[in-house]
């Protein structure tokens, strides 16, 4: 080891270590503020996601669609897109399962899911394709295009579930009728969590890792994102690789939609992406856009949203709290690697 | 550098551990522990609140009782959590009994009580228990709040100077059809039968929100819809939602120098936010209903059932025996109050019964011929709205 990599690594193993006091002193704060015992919260948030198998299985049933979400957004990242339209292509893909689930006249429940998660796919890519194009066609910034979609992808589930695709009888927020147990991706018992659920997650991380460390697209992306001129001059389109890391990111995001209507809510229901679009968001920012950081992240922000449910059970608090939580984590970490770069241009 | 990181990792997983290690403390062979899943805050004032005291009254007069429970128990305000997944929290705390209070629920109660088969499952306001082929660990309660809303679409009636009434309705089901038709039944007597009007003349209008209270940007907002019967002229409007936004609605206009009033719903107390706008409150009381079933999980005698319980007529407000009460209000006027009371002695005692014919559906059909009195069940599965109403059957 070098000296001087041995000397980045101390400021980096500072700078964790800073990050943790400074999470940790925040969090402190927030629940001295609302009234709440610091330790007594954390070690309930934590017997919450890990006291037991079915806990983890839970955690485990959070984390797929988080992984996939986040994969999603590191094509994105890559190639400097802020692709906020997540939240959406999550909704559309769910919405493409849901549609292809409802086709009539197809008895085999493994052809129908087959189709369902390509539908799926199709769903949160086109969502994705869509921002996309508004950039690169249109020039409105992918933020605004992907925020507007998002809304109307909201729109367009509120109006299937109150409209066309509602329960006999009954319109509500509960959502569409529950789909045939034949339809539920299947979970070992005492489990939460769909092991083709998980395969599939495992899969699309490694997929993605590949894709992006090993192979020319990988390459392109960083080089487009770092500076589109510059790529141009290297044969490398900008508006195709902006379209086709969008792409990627909505097919990913679609395939977390799908997970949540078959495994999860195994019906449709108005906030079927649990705002793990966002959440991804605040995940890949916090993983500083590194793919080896990203499951282990998506594991705490999934444990933290699990484990919180004990708030209000045991310690009467409102669960939000684990929302302030993640918050500081976030602001924490952001404000550690601004000084880092602060420290690197003096 | 990696050994460092493997120190790190080490001394955090051992930190974990210890934070794993204390078990939470286990309650003791008498307790009995069930816990109660609320859709809405414990607070609101409304459906929710009033099993949250129902529970606590269980903690009160049964010995041993302990309740735990979770609110806001739905997919806007809970991302990501279930019912099962809810159950499997509860269960793993020791509760032998689980509670869950919303038609909402229907679905996660089912897939819970099949996934538990020792626990214990009430499933408020569904009917469940009545198919044959339902888990036996399942059962269903609910009041008869066709006498309670009866009761308050008399009450607006009586006081409604514009013949104009609003129902600011939840979404659209069996139970809340029926409900919006019992309040049309209780101010179409009043209008017909005690003031002696043209029925033609009044005006009983129906908005459904969406769902039981306010989610910005999926329900219409119940404060907008409340605004919206008062300025196309109603002057009571009636609310079928679980919170109390029609109320508050009413004691701004009525400070504005409006002469109007509404009535709230589901709990006892739900006039205290704005009383001078109260004409009272058609309530539920769980407490008979928790209680029986609470004796009956604890001595073995569970049996699986579907009970749809009355208010006790001798005294409607009778809180450890009436599961059905309204409470008037301060704006409900004196004579009104005494008419009031003779009406609800006619419901009590048979010689008032409003869901007897001829009775037609929104859509003309005929429901009810001359003479017919409805069955419970006709009741319960209210197909459409009636004739004389305004507003979505579907």
């Amino acid at each position: 080891m070098s000296k001087t990599s041995s000397k980045q690594m101390k400021k980096l193993s500072i700078d964790i270590l800073l990050g943790g006091v400074l999470v940790f002193g925040f969090t402190a704060l927030v629940l001295l503020i609302a009234g709440a015992p610091v330790f007594a919260t954390l070690k309930n948030i934590w017997l919450g996601a890990f006291a037991s198998t079915t806990k983890i299985s839970q955690v485990l049933s959070v984390w797929v669609p988080l992984t996939l979400c986040a994969c999603g957004l590191l094509f994105t990242f890559r190639a400097n897109l802020w692709n906020i339209g997540i939240e959406g292509q999550v909704i559309m893909g769910a919405i493409g399962a849901m549609a292809a689930l409802r086709i009539p006249g197809i008895e085999n429940p493994v052809l129908i899911t087959a189709l369902a998660f390509f539908a799926s796919i199709i769903g949160g890519s086109l969502w994705g394709l869509f921002a996309g194009l508004l950039k690169t066609k249109g020039g409105v910034h992918e933020i605004f295009g992907g925020l507007g979609l998002n809304f109307v992808a909201q729109g367009f589930i509120l109006w299937l579930i109150f409209g066309p695709w509602k329960r006999p009888g009954i319109a509500s927020m509960s959502g569409t009728e529950l789909l045939p147990r034949e339809l539920w991706l299947s979970t070992p018992p005492g489990w939460r969590v769909s092991i083709g659920g998980l395969v599939i997650g495992v899969s699309v991380l490694i997929l993605t890792w590949l894709l992006l460390e090993k192979s020319m697209l990988g390459l392109k992306l960083t080089a487009i994102g770092q500076n589109p001129r510059a790529a141009r001059l290297y044969d490398i389109s900008p508006v195709a690789h902006y379209l086709q890391s969008i792409i990627i990111a909505g097919g990913c995001a679609g395939i977390a939609g799908f997970l949540q209507v078959t495994a999860v809510y195994h019906r449709l229901i108005p906030s079927i992406s649990s705002g793990y679009g966002y959440l991804a968001l605040l995940l890949v920012m916090l993983a500083g856009y590194r793919i080896s950081l990203v499951p282990f992240l998506a594991l705490f922000f999934a444990a933290l949203n699990v484990g919180a449910i004990q708030l209000p059970i045991v310690l009467q608090l409102d669960s939000a709290l684990s929302g302030v939580i993640q918050g500081c984590c976030v602001l924490s970490t952001l404000f550690i690697i601004g000084i880092r770069q602060k420290r690197k241009q003096s | 550098m990696n050994k460092s990181v493997t120190g790190l990792a080490l001394a955090l997983a051992a930190v974990l551990m210890l934070l794993l290690s204390p078990v939470q403390s286990k309650a003791s062979d008498n307790d009995f522990i069930f816990g109660l899943l609320m859709v809405g805050p414990a607070n609101d004032h409304g459906w929710s609140q009033a099993h949250f005291e129902a529970g606590k009254d269980i903690e009160k007069h049964i010995p041993g009782s302990k309740m735990i429970y979770i609110d806001k128990v739905n997919p806007a305000d809970r991302p990501g959590v279930t019912i099962p997944f809810l159950v499997d929290d509860l269960v793993s705390k020791g509760a032998k009994l689980i509670i869950g209070n919303s038609d909402d629920m229907t679905d996660g109660i089912r897939e819970a009580a099949m996934m538990h088969p020792d626990v214990k499952f009430i499933h408020i306001s569904g009917d469940d228990a009545l198919n044959p082929k339902s888990p036996e660990n399942l059962s269903n309660l609910m009041g008869r709040m066709e006498y309670g809303q009866m009761m308050a679409g008399f009450a607006a009636a009586m006081t409604t100077k514009t013949g104009k009434i609003g129902y600011l309705g939840p979404l659209i089901n069996d139970e809340t059809k029926r409900l919006a038709a019992s309040c049309f039944l209780g101010a179409r007597y009043a209008w017909t039968k005690v003031l002696k009007k043209d029925p033609a003349a009044l005006s009983f209008k129906v908005s459904w929100i969406g769902f039981w209270f306010n989610i910005p940007g999926v329900t219409s907002d119940p404060t907008q819809v409340a605004k919206n019967f008062f300025a196309s002229g109603a002057d009571v409007v009636i609310s079928g939602i679980d919170t109390t936004e029609a109320l508050i609605v009413a004691d701004q206009k009525k400070k504005e120098g409006a002469d109007v009033a509404a009535i709230p719903y589901d709990f006892q107390g739900g006039c205290e936010t704005a009383p001078d706008a109260c004409l009272g409150v058609p309530y539920f009381n769980w407490y008979p209903g928790y209680a029986h079933f609470v004796n009956n999980a604890k001595n073995n005698s569970w049996k699986k059932e579907w009970l749809w319980l009355g208010p006790q007529w001798s005294d409607m407000n009778n809180n450890m025996t009436s599961s059905i009460g309204f409470q008037n209000g301060k704006a409900l006027g004196g004579d009104v109050q005494k008419q009031l009371a003779a009406f609800t002695k006619g419901l009590g005692d048979g010689s008032i019964s409003l869901f007897t014919g001829p009775l037609n559906f929104q859509d003309k059909s005929v429901f009810l011929k001359k003479g017919e009195t409805a069955t419970d069940e006709q009741i319960w599965n209210l197909p459409q709205l009636l004739e004389g109403m305004e507003g979505a059957s579907k």
